[in-house]
C-alpha cells in the first residue's frame, strides 16, 4: 500500500494538510472580502472592516501553520485518523440528517408544524441502517404528536398546525 | 466580609427558593440528568436544544434552570461511563476506568453511591469558593479599562482553546473562526452591516442558538449516525439498596474525595483548564497518592471518587470567572452567558451589583440543584438505567425535530433553521478534519465584546497598541499570554520526538485520547 501510494495518494490522507488548508481559505476569503468591501480605517478610528481582516490575516497564517506541519511530518501515514472520510461513510445517513430539517423549513413553510415534524422526523429515522419504513412512520407519528401538543398547545409557538400556502 | 457574603447568600436562597424558581431549577436538574443519561447526549447538546425554551420565562428562572441542565447532565454522564463504559461526556472519561470494573464486579451500585456523594462534595467546594472570591474579584476587575479587558478576554481565549482537548494550533484556528463569525452582522459602531452577503436575515447576525446547534447538534448526530454500537444493559440492575456505601467504602474514599475537590478548584483558578483536564490530573495523582497504584483500573473506589469530586469542584469554579468576570472558560459557559446575553443582560463585573438576584439565586440554586440531584438519583436510578436502553436510531430523529422547533421557536424565522443546516454540515466538516469546535462558541460569543473594547481601548491610546504593555495589569495578562504560547512550542519542540511524554507521565491520560476520539463508537476497553 504504501509503496504504491503516490505523492499525491499520500497527500489526500494527511487530514491537517487540508484542515491547515481549510483555514488558509476561509482566512484568505475573510480578509480580502473585509478589505475591499469595508473601510479599515487607522488604529485608532477603526472602520467595520479593521478587525475582520485583521482575524482573516491571523487565521490564514494560522492555516499556513497548520498546512506547514503536517507537510513537514514527512512520512507515510497510514493511520486511521489521518483519514478524512471515516471508514464506512454514511452518505445516506448525512444526507437524511441534513434533509430532516430541510423539510422541516419546506414543509413548515407551507403546510403548517404537523406536516413540517412529520416529515423531519420520518426522513432523518430513514437514514439508520436499521430503519424500516414501519419503524420510522411509527417513530414520526409519536413524536408529531408529541411535539404539535408540547410546543403548539403548551408553549404556543406561533406557527400554524395546519395550513395551504401559509402566509408564514 | 464574611457577614455580608452570609447575607447575600440568605438573599440568594430567598431567590431561589421563590416556588417558581425553584421550579425551574427543579425542571433543569429533572431534564439535565434524564438528558445526560441518553448516551450520545452530552450536557452541550442538552443546554443547546433547551435554550430556546428558556426564551419564555424571566431571566433568573432562565439561568437557574440552564444551570441546572449542566450539572444535572454531569451527573447522569457519570451513570453512563460507570454502568456502560460510555464517556458520553470527556470529564466522565477517568470514571470508566475503575468505575466499570467496579460494576462488573457487581459493586455499580456502590459506584454510583459513591459518585453522587463525591459530586456533592465537591460542588459544595467549588459553590463556597465561588461566594467568596467572585465579590473580590469584581473588585480588582472594576477597575479595568478597556485595554485590560482585551488582554484578559484575549488571555481567556487563548487558554481556553491551547488547554482545550486537541491540537494546540487547530484550537486557536477555532477561537478565531469564532470571532469571525461573531463579526457577521451589523457593525456596532457605525451600523454598517458586515459578511452579510445581502441577505437582512443576517443583519442581527448569526444567532447563537443555531451556531450551537448546529455545530453540537447536527453535526454530532451526522458523527454518530450508525455508528453506536447496541449498548448491553448487562451490568445496569441496580437496585435502591446497592447504592449505599457500607463504612469501609466510605473511610476508603473520604480522602480522596477530598483531595479530588482540592485538584478541581485549583485547575478552575487557571483560566481554560475545565473539567475534562481536572479530572485527568486528580485520577493521577490519586494514583500517585495511592499505595497500591498498580491496582488502578481494576476497580478502585478512590479512582471513581477523586475524578468525581475533581470534575464537579471545577465545573462551580469555573462559573466564577463566567458570572464576575463576564470571561467564560469553556463553550459551556459561553452558551450560560449567550443566554445571558439573549435575556439583555451584560455580562462582566457589573452583573453582581446589577442583578444580584441572578448571581446570588444562581448560588444558592447550586445547593438546592444538587441536593434536588442526590435525592432525585437514588429513587430515580432505576428509570435512568432504562433510558440507557433506548436506541439511537430513535434517538436522534426527536432530537433533530427539537433542534428544528427550538431554533424556529427563538425567533420565530425559518431562516435560522437553514443555518443550522449550513453550520451542521460545516461542523461535521470541521470534526472529520480533526478540530473540536467547541472554542468556536468561545470566540463567537466573546467576539463583539472583544472588538468593542479593542476599538475603544485604540480610541483612548490614540491608536498605540502598547498601551497593552505600559499599563501594569493588562501587561500581567500579555505575559500571561505570551507564557502561554511560549509552553505550547516548548512542549510542541521537545514532544515531537518523545510523543507527547508529559501526557504519558500522567498515567492514563495518554490512554484517554484515544477513548475520547472512539467515544461511543463501541464499548471503551477498560485502559491498562
Amino acid at each position: 500500500m504504501q509503496s504504491i501510494a503516490g505523492p499525491f495518494r499520500e497527500l489526500t490522507r494527511k487530514r491537517d494538510f487540508y484542515a491547515g488548508g481549510l483555514m488558509l481559505l476561509i482566512g484568505l476569503g475573510v480578509a480580502l472580502k473585509g478589505w475591499s468591501s469595508y473601510r479599515l480605517g487607522t488604529l485608532m478610528h477603526m472602520g467595520p472592516g479593521f478587525l475582520p481582516t485583521a482575524l482573516g490575516v491571523i487565521l490564514a497564517l494560522i492555516g499556513i501553520a497548520i498546512a506547514g506541519a503536517a507537510a513537514s511530518a514527512g512520512g507515510p501515514a497510514s493511520e486511521a485518523g489521518e483519514r478524512i472520510l471515516p471508514d464506512h461513510p454514511q452518505w445516506w445517513g448525512w444526507f437524511c440528517i441534513l434533509a430532516g430539517p430541510a423539510l422541516f423549513i419546506l414543509c413548515g413553510r407551507y403546510f403548517g408544524l404537523i406536516p413540517g415534524t412529520f416529515a423531519c422526523v420520518f426522513v432523518a429515522a430513514l437514514g439508520d441502517r436499521t430503519a424500516t419504513l414501519k419503524s420510522s412512520l411509527v417513530l414520526a407519528l409519536i413524536v408529531t404528536a408529541l411535539g404539535v401538543g408540547l410546543f403548539s398547545y403548551f408553549l404556543q409557538i406561533p406557527m400554524p398546525v395546519l395550513t395551504w400556502k401559509g402566509g408564514l | 466580609m464574611i457577614a455580608t457574603a452570609l447575607t447575600d447568600l440568605w438573599y440568594g436562597f430567598g431567590v431561589a427558593l421563590e416556588p417558581h424558581n425553584l421550579m425551574w431549577c427543579f425542571i433543569g436538574v429533572l431534564v439535565g440528568n434524564m438528558v445526560g443519561v441518553l448516551p450520545g447526549m452530552g450536557p452541550l447538546a442538552t443546554i443547546s436544544i433547551l435554550l430556546p425554551l428558556t426564551f419564555g420565562i424571566p431571566p433568573v428562572g432562565a439561568v437557574l434552570m440552564l444551570a441546572g441542565v449542566m450539572y444535572g447532565a454531569q451527573y447522569g454522564g457519570a451513570i453512563c461511563s460507570i454502568l456502560l463504559n460510555l464517556p458520553c461526556h470527556p470529564p466522565h472519561a477517568v470514571t470508566c476506568l475503575d468505575g466499570f470494573p467496579l460494576t462488573q464486579q457487581g459493586r455499580g451500585g456502590v459506584a454510583l453511591g459513591i459518585t453522587v456523594l463525591a459530586s456533592f462534595v465537591g460542588a459544595s467546594w467549588g459553590i463556597t469558593e465561588m461566594i467568596f472570591l467572585s465579590p473580590l474579584l469584581v473588585k480588582a476587575a472594576l477597575e479595568f479599562g478597556p485595554a485590560e479587558v482585551c488582554s484578559l478576554m484575549l488571555l481567556g481565549l487563548l487558554a481556553g482553546s491551547t488547554l482545550a482537548r486537541g491540537s494546540p494550533l487547530k484550537g486557536v484556528a477555532m477561537t478565531v473562526l469564532g470571532l469571525i463569525l461573531g463579526c457577521v452582522g451589523t457593525d456596532l459602531e457605525l451600523g454598517s452591516e458586515r459578511y452579510t452577503f445581502g441577505l437582512t436575515e443576517l443583519d442581527d447576525g448569526i444567532a447563537l442558538v443555531a451556531l450551537a446547534l448546529g455545530l453540537f447538534g447536527i453535526a454530532e448526530f451526522m458523527n454518530s449516525i450508525n455508528q453506536v454500537a447496541p449498548i448491553s444493559t448487562r451490568y445496569t440492575k441496580v437496585s435502591l439498596r446497592d447504592l449505599r456505601p457500607s463504612k469501609a467504602d466510605l473511610k476508603q474514599s473520604i480522602f480522596p474525595m477530598l483531595r479530588g475537590t482540592m485538584v478541581g478548584s485549583l485547575c478552575s483558578l487557571i483560566p481554560g483548564t475545565g473539567p475534562t483536564i481536572a479530572s485527568f490530573v486528580a485520577y493521577a495523582t490519586e494514583k500517585r497518592v495511592s499505595k497500591t497504584p498498580e491496582r488502578f483500573g481494576t476497580g478502585m473506589l478512590e479512582g471513581v471518587a477523586c475524578p468525581e469530586a475533581a470534575t464537579h469542584s471545577s465545573v462551580q469554579g469555573d462559573f466564577i470567572p463566567t458570572m464576575s468576570l463576564g470571561i467564560p472558560g469553556d463553550a459551556v459557559m459561553a452558551l450560560l452567558l449567550g443566554a445571558l446575553m439573549i435575556h439583555g443582560i451584560v455580562p462582566g463585573p457589573q452583573l453582581i451589583s446589577q442583578h444580584p438576584d441572578i448571581f446570588w439565586g444562581l448560588v444558592a440554586s447550586f445547593w438546592i440543584g444538587n441536593v434536588l440531584l442526590v435525592l432525585l438519583n437514588v429513587p430515580l436510578i432505576g428509570i435512568w438505567v432504562k433510558m440507557l436502553a433506548i436506541p439511537y436510531r430513535y434517538l436522534y430523529p426527536s432530537a433533530l425535530f427539537f433542534v428544528c422547533i427550538g431554533v424556529y421557536a427563538a425567533n420565530n424565522d425559518m431562516f435560522q433553521v437553514g443555518e443550522v443546516i449550513v453550520i451542521g454540515a460545516f461542523g461535521y466538516l470541521l470534526l472529520r478534519l480533526g478540530f473540536h469546535p467547541a472554542p468556536i462558541l468561545l470566540g463567537f460569543v466573546l467576539g463583539p465584546r472583544f472588538e468593542e473594547n479593542f476599538r475603544r481601548a485604540m480610541l483612548i491610546s490614540r491608536g498605540d497598541l502598547g498601551v497593552f504593555v505600559e499599563r501594569p495589569i493588562s501587561a500581567v495578562f500579555v505575559a500571561l499570554c505570551v507564557g502561554l504560547i511560549g509552553m505550547q512550542i516548548y512542549f510542541r519542540l521537545r514532544g515531537a520526538k518523545a510523543d507527547l511524554e508529559p501526557a504519558a507521565e500522567n498515567g492514563g491520560v495518554s490512554d484517554i485520547a484515544p477513548i475520547e476520539l472512539t467515544r461511543r463508537r463501541a464499548p471503551v476497553r477498560p485502559a491498562e
